[in-house]
């Protein structure tokens, strides 16, 4: 009796399981579902939060002009915790169960890695929010993305170096895929440069004091020193600089490009060095940049709707979703049609810079995506050629 | 030596043992053999000795017990069967390897009693080891499966040899301590292991002709997996084995008095689990073609700690119904959200504290209380 | 040489740290005899109170500092009430994962209140670093040590010289002849929990300063204090303090001298090793045989 008990338990709770995930939907036919892929909660949600609500907000803003011919967007999304267990069963389900005619998204690269044999054999366009380089290299079909890679950002300190004169630097990478892929770039790239790395060390993302680290940085008379990683990490070594009395500059990377990293590290921030997207200093670019009008157009629109000082992250979903929509018109929702005109996108003005996707590109970024700040007065200010 | 131990503990168990013992020879050696790993699991233990008893008579628990098996295996054939949403069968291949995972640590915390906060080291080794093999040495798949079962079986067994010296708490944080180190491993060896970007391009598994990259093919392979490990573990726990197991449970100085080897058996146990979770991480390797050491920290050793308790220790059943909420909660937890991690605390807390014994006992007890009444 | 003094002051400053966790550990064991695995989100809990109530609600430091220990406590307090003393059957088994599922709670119950960014304070008093041998040593971390060191000299008081103390003591001997005495086993249960629990808001408050707080940074520094326990040896309040010490000193050097990726593991090299060889701890006495 016992044992019929626990086996119809079971089946039910497989039975279960599978009624649950076959909700009818009633607007298939009338709407274009797009499916997004972000690690809203977790460790990583500072990146899926607000490219979730910038994917909403991009939908908004398609629907509000009528939708794309005729028919209006409706976005389904899923949470990947930034684990990609979650992230390969979200995938499937958006495409298996959603008919999503493409993913956006996820926020991380090694939440994007799993879905690309996905992607490829259910031949859905995804287009990736993570920064990682392998993601489009080599080129895959069905695979773009719309965060910068690190290469750029990387090329963007050194290059701002070496018109400062800085020959050493030490490095200090956070341990995980955003620091590794760092570390990774400014090693590879350095000699181009005329740049040496003198010391490379690293930090645990939860790590609450670097001074050691930097101690033995500063042992190697480094010219500059740059710390690779996001929030709250690299506050904490702007904190420990200032406390150690450190005088070198302090480069960070575009992952703190956010106003929390000013308020965590108060006025250690001070003449910080960094690379970051144009968001920041939107109101300081000249009038001839042509990404000026859409990114006050987006900040104005985000901090008004969710209440939130904007971050350079949400743009991603928000670049992929009006580069999608464009690709979208006059297809009729067939994605091999969606995918080829995505190749096909030319001079797109959006938020992470000016995107130029073609079939041996599917990132479409130029260096020119990055500028140089330095934070003073706890204040971003954008610094000249 | 080993025989007089065994035969000792023969007697001293024997006046527990009512119906069990027998069922476990009722196949024949070539089915009870493990996945993959030809006699590894068995020959260490004492299902040897086991096999001259074949003429006994099986009880009606051995019975109920093929029953069930057999009942799954009906339910897994109608699934694969049944459903084409590649979602679905995606979803229940993730249960099966979670099952896999739990089954095993289910072995050791409900059976040994012992605790493993570490066990995910065990499924990442199992998973970096196929992955590295076949990714830069070039190795086909199926010949990295016995070398990652032997790999994590020695490594378990180094590991188990003095930390299961430890008792209780001890014992928590000892093998946690071992999980972290491995997890740092991952992370740090990444001319091989990739590091924390990952490994990719880990290949797809294939039967000669057959692909078994396609969802049905796979949640076949997956869940034949499962059905076997079931099978294993049911003998085991039926066998000799098992009820030197309960006793080491229940108290392991009146097992010690009882003969019973108790730390051998313990480290068998060990190993066993590793093993199991060894194969759920080749299984999730070549599934999801892609591997990080995230998939493997501290967080997914409590997960499976999670999924053992909420089926219930000791309940070989529990692992299936453990595996399936933790799969499902989330999905369902969509609502949720941020909410998700609160919930998730919450469930665990309050089924330690109102059904320690686990769902499936919890729920068959309230049954027949309702009933009796 | 300088690099040395430096690594030492870093090592004190986070081992100081480490060794008031380790103390929150050492309490409720030697009371209760339970590892509890929440300890690390006491910590969390302390730092991001202090957050609101410093700098949130801007309250004096001193009054800020109080009234995160004492919230902090109250939640230990209803910890051991609805959950721990709840059970049916304390197995050790079921009281870990319980404890693991409390963790897991504080640390959503943290991401609704606090969010998922980190916070920062500043520095309780505005006083220069202070350079020793080209070294600097910060005046958070004088504080820091300073705190730590009465901390346990008033719990030796407490140990030694105090009746609720002793009582505290005898539980830990054995909890049936303590109740045979007389002495209300449960209410030391509860008082266990909420030094405890202090303990950790403490760790917490002292650490907020110098680092960043935020609803998940609990559980490596609540894993490393246990660790700090362990090296000293469970159940001693000096061995947790040297424990602490150790571990921070080792930890710093190993990054000065062999590499700051291999820091974490550090900890827990150290933890295996000091299982296998002498699982009391470097000034533990008791042997290791609880369950």
């Amino acid at each position: 009796m016992k044992c019929r008990m626990k086996v119809l338990a079971l089946v039910m709770v497989q039975l279960a399981a599978v009624m649950s995930f076959s909700l009818p939907s009633c607007l298939a036919e009338e709407t274009y579902k797009i499916g997004g892929l972000f690690s809203v909660t977790g460790p990583t949600s500072f990146l899926g939060d607000p490219e979730k609500k910038s994917l909403q907000m991009a939908i908004d803003e398609i629907n509000a002009k009528g939708g794309i011919d005729g028919r209006k967007l409706e976005a389904v999304i899923r949470d990947t915790e930034g684990m990609p267990d979650k992230a390969v069963l979200g995938a499937n389900e958006l495409i298996s169960n959603e008919k999503v005619l493409a993913i956006i998204g996820p926020s991380l690269t090694q939440t994007t890695l799993p879905l690309v044999p996905l992607a490829e054999s259910n031949k859905v366009p995804l287009i990736s929010c993570a920064a990682g380089i392998e993601i489009t290299e080599p080129v895959k079909p069905y695979v773009f993305k719309t965060a910068q890679n690190d290469v750029l950002a990387v090329a963007t300190i050194y290059d701002h170096m070496k018109k400062n004169n800085i020959k050493k630097v030490g490095i200090l990478t956070v341990e995980n895929s955003f620091g590794e892929s760092g570390k990774k770039q400014l090693m590879s790239q350095a000699a181009q440069f005329g740049i040496e790395v003198v010391q490379a060390e690293s930090f645990g993302g939860k790590d609450t004091d670097m001074t050691a680290q930097l101690t033995k940085i500063r042992a190697a008379k480094p010219d500059a020193i740059i710390a690779w990683g996001t929030n709250p990490g690299p506050a904490v070594v702007a904190r420990n600089a200032q406390q150690l009395n450190i005088k070198t500059p302090l480069y960070q990377s575009h992952g703190v490009a956010s106003p929390k990293f000013i308020e965590l590290a108060q006025d250690a921030a001070e003449g910080i060095f960094l690379p970051t997207g144009k968001i920041l200093v939107a109101d300081q670019l000249p009038d001839s940049d042509p990404q000026k009008p859409v990114l006050k157009s987006y900040i104005e629109q985000f901090e008004k709707e969710f209440k939130m000082p904007v971050s350079g992250f949400g743009g991603y979903a928000y670049d992929a979703m009006h580069m999608l929509a464009k690709a979208m018109k006059g297809t009729g929702g067939d994605r091999e049609k969606i995918r080829a005109n995505l190749e096909k996108i030319a001079g797109h003005v959006g938020i992470s810079g000016t995107f130029n996707f073609s079939p041996t590109d599917h990132n479409g970024l130029s260096q020119d995506a990055f500028v140089m700040v330095q934070i003073k007065d706890g204040k971003w200010k954008l610094l000249g050629d | 030596m080993r025989r007089r131990d065994r035969g000792r503990l023969a007697l001293g168990m024997d006046p527990l043992a009512s119906s069990g013992r027998k069922k476990a020879c009722l196949a024949s050696p070539e089915q009870a053999r493990p996945i993959g790993a030809p006699g590894s699991l068995c020959s260490c233990s004492c299902c040897r000795d086991q096999r001259p008893e074949t003429n006994i008579q099986p009880s009606s628990a051995g019975k109920s017990a093929d029953m069930k098996n057999l009942c799954l295996g009906a339910a897994v054939v109608a699934a694969g069967l049944l459903i084409s949403n590649p979602y679905h069968l995606q979803v229940l291949t993730f249960i099966g390897i979670y099952t896999l995972l739990t089954l095993g640590l289910n072995m050791l915390m409900g059976y040994a009693g012992q605790i493993s906060l570490g066990h995910a080291a065990f499924y990442g080794l199992g998973a970096y080891s196929t992955g590295i093999l076949t990714v830069h040495f070039g190795w086909s798949p199926w010949l990295t499966l016995p070398a990652s079962i032997l790999l994590t079986a020695a490594v378990a067994y180094l590991v188990a040899l003095p930390i299961l010296k430890l008792h209780g708490y001890y014992l928590g944080m000892g093998t946690l301590g071992f999980g972290m180190i491995v997890f740092i491993f991952f992370r740090e060896w990444s001319r091989f292991t990739g590091g924390d970007s990952g490994l990719v391009g880990i290949p797809a598994l294939a039967l000669g002709p057959v692909d078994l990259s396609s969802r049905t093919a796979y949640f076949f392979l997956v869940w034949g997996t499962v059905l076997a490990g079931f099978e294993v573990c049911g003998r085991i726990v039926n066998s000799r084995v098992g009820r030197a197991l309960r006793a080491i449970h229940d108290s392991e100085q009146a097992a010690a008095a009882m003969g019973i080897d108790t730390s051998r058996m313990k480290v068998h146990v060990f190993v066993l689990s590793a093993v199991f979770a060894a194969v759920a991480g080749f299984l999730y390797a070549h599934m999801i073609n892609f591997i990080s050491p995230n998939s493997f920290d501290f967080m997914t050793s409590v997960r499976m700690v999670t999924m053992v308790v909420i089926g219930g220790m000791a309940s070989i059943w529990g692992s299936v119904l453990g595996a399936s909420v933790i799969t499902l909660l989330p999905q369902w937890l969509h609502v949720f959200m941020d909410y998700e991690m609160l919930v998730y605390g919450l469930i665990l807390m309050l089924i330690m504290i109102f059904i320690p014994q686990g769902l499936v006992r919890g729920i068959t007890e309230l049954y027949e209380r309702s009933r009796t009444r | 040489m300088q690099e040395l003094l430096q690594y030492l002051f870093s090592g004190l400053t986070s081992g100081a740290i480490y060794a008031v966790i380790a103390l929150g550990f050492t309490m409720l064991y030697n009371a209760t005899g339970l590892i509890n695995f929440a300890q690390g989100e006491f910590v969390m809990l302390g730092a991001l109170s202090l957050v609101s109530l410093w700098k949130g609600f801007e309250l004096p430091l001193a009054v800020a500092f109080a009234g995160s220990v004492a919230g902090v406590a109250a939640v230990g307090i209803l910890m051991e009430r609805l959950a721990i003393g709840s059970v049916r059957k304390p197995h050790p088994i079921v009281l870990v994962i319980i404890t693991v599922g409390a963790s897991i709670l504080f640390r959503g119950v943290a991401m609704m209140i606090w969010g998922k960014d980190a916070h920062s304070v500043g520095t309780f008093s505005k006083h220069a670093p202070i350079e020793i041998g080209g070294a600097v040593l910060l005046p958070q971390s004088v504080w820091i040590l300073v705190i730590v060191l009465l901390v346990v000299a008033c719990l030796q008081f407490f140990y030694r010289k105090t009746l609720t103390g002793k009582a505290m003591e005898a539980c830990a001997i054995s909890k049936k002849a303590a109740a045979l005495l007389g002495i209300g086993t449960e209410r030391m249960t509860l008082l266990a929990f909420a030094v405890s629990a202090a303990m950790g808001a403490l760790g917490g408050i002292l650490i907020a300063p110098i680092t960043m707080s935020s609803y998940d940074m609990g559980t490596m520094l609540g894993l490393k204090g246990f660790c700090a326990a362990m090296l000293g040896g469970l159940g001693t309040s000096w061995g947790a303090v040297l424990g602490g010490l150790l571990l921070g000193v080792l930890e710093s050097l190993g990054v000065g001298f062999v590499s700051s990726s291999l820091k974490d593991a550090i900890a827990f090299l150290l933890l295996l090793l000091i299982l296998y060889m002498r699982p009391s701890g470097i000034l533990g006495k008791r042997a290791v045989h609880r369950f």
